[in-house]
This record gives structure tokens, sequence and C-alpha cells, in this order.
């Protein structure tokens, strides 16, 4: 397995757009990096760029410290799993696994060996006369990881593999990827737009948005810890609640101002707002929906009331879509709620977990 | 049970407007192969008789004795083969190339490809004619396949199926190990085996038809092919028909066993490429 470098990576097209502007990400031996973002934001294209479909524009990407910018595809010892799968229609699924090591002149033995043991993992060992046409999306696509597998090259790109499959299937793929990534210990790069898949996959996740990096991290600093509203908006779902908020402060205290209601911040969160020269200022106050609860519930924090204008059941628990002082705010409340369409329920935000971001540059001030 | 009535009626007229359709279109080919058992007389006789008084053979050996059939098979034989595989080999490469290749002046090249297909293919006989003199090859096979070599038709027709696939197919293949040329030939080509054999089947139909440039490239009746050669049957002032229809029957032979054995790809060419 390898290391892969990118470093000042930018891909600008001749017509002037800039699908990637100023990429830079340092990825691990056996590390599992997922690039998310929403359609156009540039994932795609940068892991065209790694697999060598397309030209960098300018900047160095190196595999284990070896400069690949003019290096062709077949030599990068890349392999790729597409959306389509991209399986060759004319051959059977062992052939479309061994293709690979055929061109490399593997010996037969080896190449049955290896198809073999691939198809046993992939659970495709019943499967492997038939053609493409004749196999359900699902066992389509484990026959195109299968390809990578076989390989056994020293980077797996996967560019949003489970997005053509349905939801249940979807879930059950999604684990054995992540089972795949224990066993074979390989440095993947998977792109997806599905948060989902990039919260429970990635090792880090890289959240893209204009062809411009966002934030590096694990899924869980990003989760706690976005560092623009954009992350903290596409990271979470339901999404975070944004409400326009006054800073107001009184010696060390600092209190968010939103319509009527006034949020004290914890010390920590507060001085932050201090040193940042908030004061007086408007910001934008983020609470994930699961740190909105109803009162009475013995959650402590800042009470605030608002009216419920949807209620939506998901079985476990319900969400709850309110107005609050002209802001829109979800709360995601045990399935046992009493609330109902049109109520003015009174809930409770843990403050310990408010995310103040500045209203102007859209940064976070708080993390 | 009224609307099974009406359903009925309206079957038998849409059996009765496709028999006449399929009448109209097989009379010509009944005409000729009873003209040629027809003497000189009756085949000129007004009114016409349908069936021949006696069912006679002497077209069949005039015809024989008057063109060299063995030469005239040979060469439609080796000209429907040469532009065949040269068509689709060529038309498939170029074809590729102006789907999946990035190369600048792709499109301006195409475009005149398409200028190329556009034009009437009468504008170049001279030109291509005067190269063929000057290298001294006329009354030859290469004069008869020489304009046949490349086919603007047969290009754009396979650039078409090659767009049909998808790129991530080529993509695959680049990151399986392939080269350019290997992704062609292993993965592309076939994936493109039905459009090329409907190619192959246009260009053998259009070549077995081509009349002028055959007429024009060889003037050596050993040279010519079958349609060439039955031209000359044709007299200025008076034509023998049942000898030229016999000749016709005669010259039909390739084509019959040609469509037999490619019956299915004949009706695929027809469809894909819209012609007839």
């Amino acid at each position: 397995m390898a290391s892969l470098s990118l470093k000042h990576i930018f891909k600008e097209y001749p017509n002037g757009f800039k699908a990637v502007n100023d990429f830079n990400l340092e990825i691990a031996d056996k590390e599992f990096i997922i690039f998310v973002g929403p359609s156009g934001c540039g994932k795609s294209t940068t892991l065209r760029m790694v697999a060598g479909l397309e030209d960098i524009s300018s900047g160095e990407f190196r595999i284990d410290g070896e400069l690949m910018n003019d290096v062709e595809s077949k030599d990068r010892d890349i392999a790729m799993v597409f959306q389509s799968y991209a399986l060759y229609p004319h051959m059977t699924v062992y052939d479309n696994m061994a293709f690979g090591l055929k061109l490399k002149k593997t010996p037969k033995e080896e190449i049955e060996r290896k198809v073999r043991e691939a198809a046993k993992i992939l659970d495709l060992d019943l499967l492997l006369d038939r053609k493409p046409k004749a196999l359900s999306g699902g066992q389509r696509q484990r026959v195109a990881m299968g390809r990578a597998i076989v390989r056994n090259p020293k980077v797996f790109l996967m560019d949003e593999p489970l997005s053509n499959l349905d939801a249940k299937l979807r879930v059950q793929m999604r684990t054995e990827i992540a089972k795949l990534h224990e066993r074979l210990g390989a440095t993947i790069i998977y792109v997806t737009h599905d948060q989902t898949e990039a919260m429970t996959l990635g090792t880090r996740i890289v959240v893209m948005k204009g062809g411009v990096i966002q934030q590096v991290d694990t899924p869980q600093n990003l989760y706690n810890a976005p560092c623009n509203l954009f992350v903290a908006g596409f990271i979470g779902s339901p999404q975070m609640n944004f409400l326009n908020a006054v800073c107001q402060a009184e010696g060390e205290r600092v209190t968010l101002k939103v319509g009527e209601y006034g949020i004290e911040l914890p010390k920590e969160k507060a001085k932050k707002l201090i040193d940042g020269g908030y004061k007086d200022k408007e910001v934008i106050l983020g609470i994930r929906p699961e740190d909105v609860s109803e009162a009475g519930g013995g959650r402590v924090g800042a009470q605030v009331k608002a009216t419920v204008n949807v209620y939506e059941l998901l079985g476990a628990e319900v969400y709850l879509y309110c107005e609050l002082c002209g802001n829109s705010m979800t709360a995601r409340v045990s399935s046992s709620t009493t609330a109902k369409t049109g109520d003015t329920r009174e809930f409770v935000l843990d403050v310990e977990k408010i995310h103040v971001f500045d209203k102007e540059t859209e940064l976070a001030i708080t993390n | 049970m009224n609307t099974k009535k009406k359903q009925g009626s309206r079957n038998t007229g849409v059996y009765v407007f496709f028999a006449i359709g399929s009448i109209v279109m097989i009379f010509p080919f009944v005409w000729m192969f009873l003209t040629s058992f027809k003497t000189v007389a009756e085949s000129m006789q007004i009114p016409p008789d349908i069936l021949p008084h006696q069912w006679a053979l002497d077209s069949f050996k005039d015809a024989l004795a008057s063109l060299p059939f063995g030469a005239l098979y040979k060469n439609t034989i080796l000209l429907i083969v040469w532009r065949v595989i040269c068509a689709v080999a060529f038309s498939s490469m170029a074809g590729y190339a102006f789907a999946k290749l990035k190369f600048k002046g792709k499109n301006l090249l195409f475009g005149v490809v398409l200028v190329q297909m556009m034009l009437p293919s009468q504008i170049f006989i001279i030109p291509q004619y005067q190269m063929l003199a000057k290298l001294g090859l006329t009354n030859s096979i290469f004069a008869l396949v020489f304009p046949g070599l490349v086919s603007a038709f047969g290009t754009f027709f396979l650039r078409q199926a090659y767009m049909g696939i998808p790129d991530e197919i080529s993509e695959a293949a680049y990151l399986d190990g392939c080269n350019q040329w290997q992704t062609f030939v292993k993965v592309m080509v076939p994936l493109t085996t039905s459009s090329m054999a409907a190619l192959a089947v246009f260009t053998a139909v259009f070549a077995y038809g081509d009349l002028m440039w055959p007429l024009i490239a060889n003037t050596d009746l050993k040279m010519m092919t079958l349609s060439s050669g039955l031209a000359t049957l044709r007299g200025q002032f008076s034509t023998n028909f049942p000898v030229l229809m016999a000749g016709s029957l005669l010259a039909m032979i390739p084509m019959v066993v040609l469509y037999l054995f490619f019956q299915k790809q004949f009706i695929e060419g027809v469809a894909m490429t819209g012609g007839k």
C-alpha cells in the first residue's frame, strides 16, 4: 500500500473554469479518505486527477514520494471502482476480474487463484460464468470491487460506488466496504455526496466546496468542531440549526440574544467571543437538532419557546420543524413526544453544544 | 363482440395494404425471372404474356457465353471483400478517434468528414480517375476498391456507436493496464460488433450495386464487376431483354447467398443505418 501527497493541485479547464483550487492533502498509508461535498465541488475531478484520467493543471501529485503528474493511469498502480461500475459487458465476471492480471501477463494459475479468492471474499463464487447484464446492481458492484481487489494495487479509488444501489443494499455494501478496508489494509480514496457514508467509512474526511477544501478532519471532529458554516451545515442530518443572534457581553458573561431570548454561553466560548471583538455584533448561533430537547426532560440549558410547524415521525424518533423568533429550528426528540403541529412548546438548547459563527466570514468562532 | 368484429376488419385492411405493398416490391423480381425464360419476341410482345410459352434456358446460355461470369464473380467478390474490410477497419479506427480521443482540431476534422458525406460521390470521380490513370492503376482490382477504402458514412456511423459506450468503460480499461490500442481492440471493438456487422452489410450491398465507378475505372471486360459487365449487355439501339434478365439473375447469386448467411445483420443494418 502507499502514501499519497497532493500539493497545490489546481485543475483549470480551457474555458477558464477552475474545478479544483489549491488542493493540499497528505494521505498516510492505509488511510480511508473520504472526499465529500455537493455536486460540482471538485471531488470527482480530484479523484480523476489522482487516477490519471484528468491532467493536473498545476501542482504536484506523488505516490510514495514519486512524482506522478505525467505518469499514465496504467502505470500508477491504482484501481478504481466507478459509480456506473464500468464492467466490460462482453466479458464474464471471471474475465472482468482477470482482465487486469492478463494484461500484466500474470501466470494463468495465479490469475485463477486470485480471482477465486476475491470471488470468495465478495460472495461471487457462483456467478463467475455470468455476464454483467445477468447480474443485479449489488452483484455488479461487487464485481467492480473484485476487479479492483485482484490487482492488489497501491491505492483504491472509489467514485460514488454505492449511489446506484437502493437504500437497503447501500447500507449492506457500506458495511462490506468497511470490512474490506480492514481486511486489505488498503489506502482508499472514496468520493461521495452522502454524508452518512462519509461519517461511517472514513478515517478522515475532506469536505469540499467550489473546488476548495473546507476542512480535513476525522468524522468526530468534523461533527463536533466544524470550521465554518458550510461544514457545519453539510455534516449532520438533519442539518445544524442556524439562528441569527446578537452577542451581548457584560464583563466575562456573554449572552447571545435570539429574538426575546438571551442564551448565556459557557465561559470558554464566551471568552473566544470577547477576545474576537464580537461584543454587540451580529453572529450566527449553530445548534444541532439532537442538542435541542423538549423542556421538562431533566435537560439543562437555555429555554426557548417555539411553534411546531411540521411533525415528522421516523419511528424511533421525531423531527419537529419549528419557528423560533423568525428562525427555523429543528428538534430531534423522542417518539413519545406529545407535540403536534401548531403547538407552541418550550425547548431546551444545550449551551455546551452551541457553535458560534462570524456572520460575514462564516468562520467558526468558538471551535 | 362488436369490438372484435371491428378489430378483425381493421386487421384485414392492414393485411390487404401490406399484401399490395409486397406485390409491388416483388413484382420486378418475378418479372425478371419470367422474362429470362422467354424469347426476345415474347419479351417485347404487347400486351405481354405473364408466363413464357416455353421455359427455355437459351438466354442463360447466351448470357454465360457473352460475359466472362467467372471473372465478374471473382472481381465482384474481391471488390466487396476489400471494401468491407477496409471500410470497417478504417471507419472503426477513425470513429473511435473522433468519439473517444482528445486531440486538437477534432471537431474541424469531423466536420470535413461530414462535408464529404454530404457531397455527391460523383464529384470525386474525375480526380479519382485522374489519380489512378497517372499511377497506371486503371483496369485493376485496386482501381475498383480505391474509392471505397475509407468511408465517411462508416466513420460517422461507427463514431455514433462508440459514443454510445460510456467513457468509464475505456477509463476502466486504462486503469486495468491497457494502452490506447489495447483499449480499442480488447474492449471497444467487441462492444461495437453489431454496428460493424451492419456497416459491413451496408458496404457490401453498396459495393455490389456500384455501377458508375467500376464502369469508368475498368474498361477491360475481364476486370469488370457483375454490375458493369451486365451493363455491356444493353445495346445502344436494341437490348436482348431475356439475356439481360438471365444475366441479372446469375449476378444476383452472390447477394442471395450473402443474404441467406447474414439475414439478421442485413435487417439490423437497414434498421440501424436507415438505408434500403
